[in-house]
């Protein structure tokens, strides 16, 4: 079991992962980063000036930066691709299948701002969707790290991986949940904290959202198993099922569409291997109004308050055992 | 190689192409038809290449962004040595590697999966910015249709090759005039190519791309900008009741289509 580090200092994932990039590509000259002209918004303002031969930058085109991005593997370097998740994802969703996943190119697909990120924007910026669309591609690990901790590590592994991968990074700030020193392994949800009567599972910036309703369980008498879960694919099978039998039923939080992503890879598992009742919180499937990112997560019942109700609803609906 | 022999080999490439439509009962006969003379320059004579080192780093890259006449690069790829001959024989069948599509993961030779229309410039585009940023000496050649240039991320991609200054890039449009459900001209026609190519900071060379003798220096050609061969071909070349004609993009030969269509390609053997 991870110690839970608490510390109410938020940080923005993405300073963490351009620090470890930088870091990287000190000693690695195979690393190009790859952008839409989002040199701002991903960050890529530090890389620029290191190295501005290494910062390929085709302009405001997506579809012909993942290609780009295909070709660069294919020339020998290590491209990582960066861009708002939302067009990443979505104007250039058959450029992931065919030239990247498909091709099994080793490109790193860095999707910023993902989730309602940019909230007052609008449901087009949001990329509430991403997970749906990602993670029924195969080869293609979907990774939404919790916290700057988690972030960095999962950059490291991605630099590592011999394969494509699609990491999906938040601005909204996020406490640090997880210890420093941790090392990111694929397909592997971190118990943050255990109990019995429930599992809540998240990732992203909810994760910290479950811990806190898990701790609203507690003074209730309640205890809850938190997993934070990543890997949204290749989900942890083994964690998914113990859940479902030790702990009886599961609530899923995900900023993103309750249709398609982290809590339907969870039911998918859970139908098949170890059906217990369900909850699954996200975007119920409209276009969201307007607002910021925490005060949408709030309005879609992901405060931690919320979700403590919500979890107290689902243990109702436990069988009873006779 | 010279020419003649080169004619020679594409005729070869052309009646294993047929008769493995002709087996196959599918394929895309007509845009076939008319790359194969560009694939057998590229592959006998222009690339830089080893088959029995398919993964070569210092290999000129080939895209075939009209991944729909796959059997085409196949039939070349296997009379290369990069594929035994005879696996052309399962082309379609269950669990063969040589699908309607190319696969980089399972066939050798392949650079990047293609099949949807529109993705191989761009991925050719970063093959040749690879090259450029790790100094490598590889060219890179990507072929698409002419129908294909609607596709919008080709214009993506022709922009930044010219602002990335790829003097290592060379763009074939196998112009053969006709697309699958009409000619180009009927359905949104972006020809003629030339003006609109250099206006995006391109070389342009117009060429006979069924005429050996303008194909190859066409494509040894280099310059100091991207370059784009548009490759004025005939649909169906080399066999006469397919050319031009629109049906021909994926139609099968029947019996008697196909004794006549071997004995055309024969007789110019």
């Amino acid at each position: 079991m991870n110690a839970v580090t608490s510390c109410a200092k938020l940080h923005d994932c993405r300073d963490a992962f351009v620090t470890v990039l930088e870091r990287l590509s000190a000693d690695n000259p195979r690393i190009v980063a790859v952008c839409n002209d989002s040199v701002g918004s991903s960050k890529l303002g530090g890389f620029r000036a290191r190295w501005p031969d290494r910062l390929v930058n085709v302009g405001i085109a997506e579809q012909n930066m993942v290609g780009v991005g295909a070709g660069l593997a294919n020339g020998g370097l290590l491209p990582f691709v960066c861009g708002a998740a939302c067009f990443l994802t979505g104007r250039s969703l058959e450029q992931i299948k065919a030239d990247i996943a498909y091709s099994n190119a080793n490109v790193k697909l860095i999707g910023i701002s993902s989730g309602m990120a940019y909230g007052e924007l609008g449901p087009t910026h949001h990329s509430i969707e991403d997970f749906a669309w990602t993670r029924v591609l195969p080869n293609l690990p979907v990774i939404a790290p919790c916290d700057s901790v988690e972030t960095a590590a999962a950059v490291e592994w991605a630099a590592h991986y011999d394969g494509p991968v699609f990491l999906r990074l938040s601005r909204v700030g996020v406490p640090d949940l997880l210890p420093s020193g941790h090392t990111f392994e694929l397909g592997k949800a971190n118990l943050l904290r255990d109990g019995d009567a429930i599992t809540l599972v998240a990732n992203g910036t909810v994760t910290h959202r479950i811990l806190k309703a898990a701790d609203l369980l507690a003074a209730e008498g309640i205890e809850a198993r938190v997993l934070n879960m990543a890997t949204v694919r290749p989900l942890d099978l083994d964690a998914v099922v113990a859940a479902a039998r030790e702990t009886g039923a599961i609530l899923t939080a995900e900023e993103h569409s309750t249709f398609g992503g982290l809590g339907s890879a969870v039911a998918e598992l859970v139908v098949a291997e170890a059906p217990v009742p369900m909850k699954i919180l996200g975007v119920p499937g409209i276009f969201a109004p307007t607002g910021s990112a925490e005060f949408l997560l709030d309005e879609f019942g992901m405060s931690p308050a919320a979700i403590a109700e919500a979890a107290v609803a689902l243990i109702a609906r436990k069988p009873s055992r006779a | 190689m010279q020419p003649n022999d080169l004619d020679r080999i594409a005729q070869q490439i052309r009646l294993r192409d047929l008769q493995a439509v002709f087996e196959a009962g599918a394929g895309h006969i007509g845009g076939e038809m008319s790359a194969i003379d560009i694939l057998t320059a590229l592959y006998f004579r222009v690339l830089r290449i080893w088959p029995e080192q398919p993964k070569h780093p210092d290999r000129d890259r080939f895209v075939l962004s009209k991944g729909h006449v796959a059997l085409a690069l196949y039939v070349t790829l296997a009379k290369r040595g990069f594929i035994p001959e005879e696996e052309i024989g399962t082309f379609l069948k269950p669990h063969s590697r040589l699908n309607g599509h190319p696969n980089c993961t399972k066939v050798p030779g392949i650079e990047t999966n293609t099949g949807p229309l529109g993705h191989g410039l761009p991925v050719a585009v970063g093959m040749a910015k690879a090259a450029k940023l790790t100094r490598a000496k590889y060219h890179t050649y990507a072929l698409t249709g002419d129908g294909e240039m609607q596709e919008g991320s080709n214009w993506e991609a022709i922009s930044s090759a010219a602002q990335f200054g790829l003097d290592n890039l060379t763009l074939i449009i196998d112009h053969n005039r006709f697309q699958q459900g009409a000619a180009l001209k009927d359905t949104n026609n972006l020809a003629p190519f030339p003006a609109k190519l250099e206006a995006f900071g391109w070389d342009v060379t117009e060429i006979n791309g069924n005429a050996m003798d303008e194909v190859v220096p066409a494509l040894e050609k280099r310059g100091s900008r991207p370059h784009c061969i548009v490759a004025h071909t005939n649909k169906g070349h080399g066999i006469s009741f397919m050319q031009d004609k629109v049906d021909w993009h994926h139609k099968v030969p029947n019996d008697e289509q196909y004794k006549i269509a071997v004995a055309e390609l024969s007789e110019a053997l």
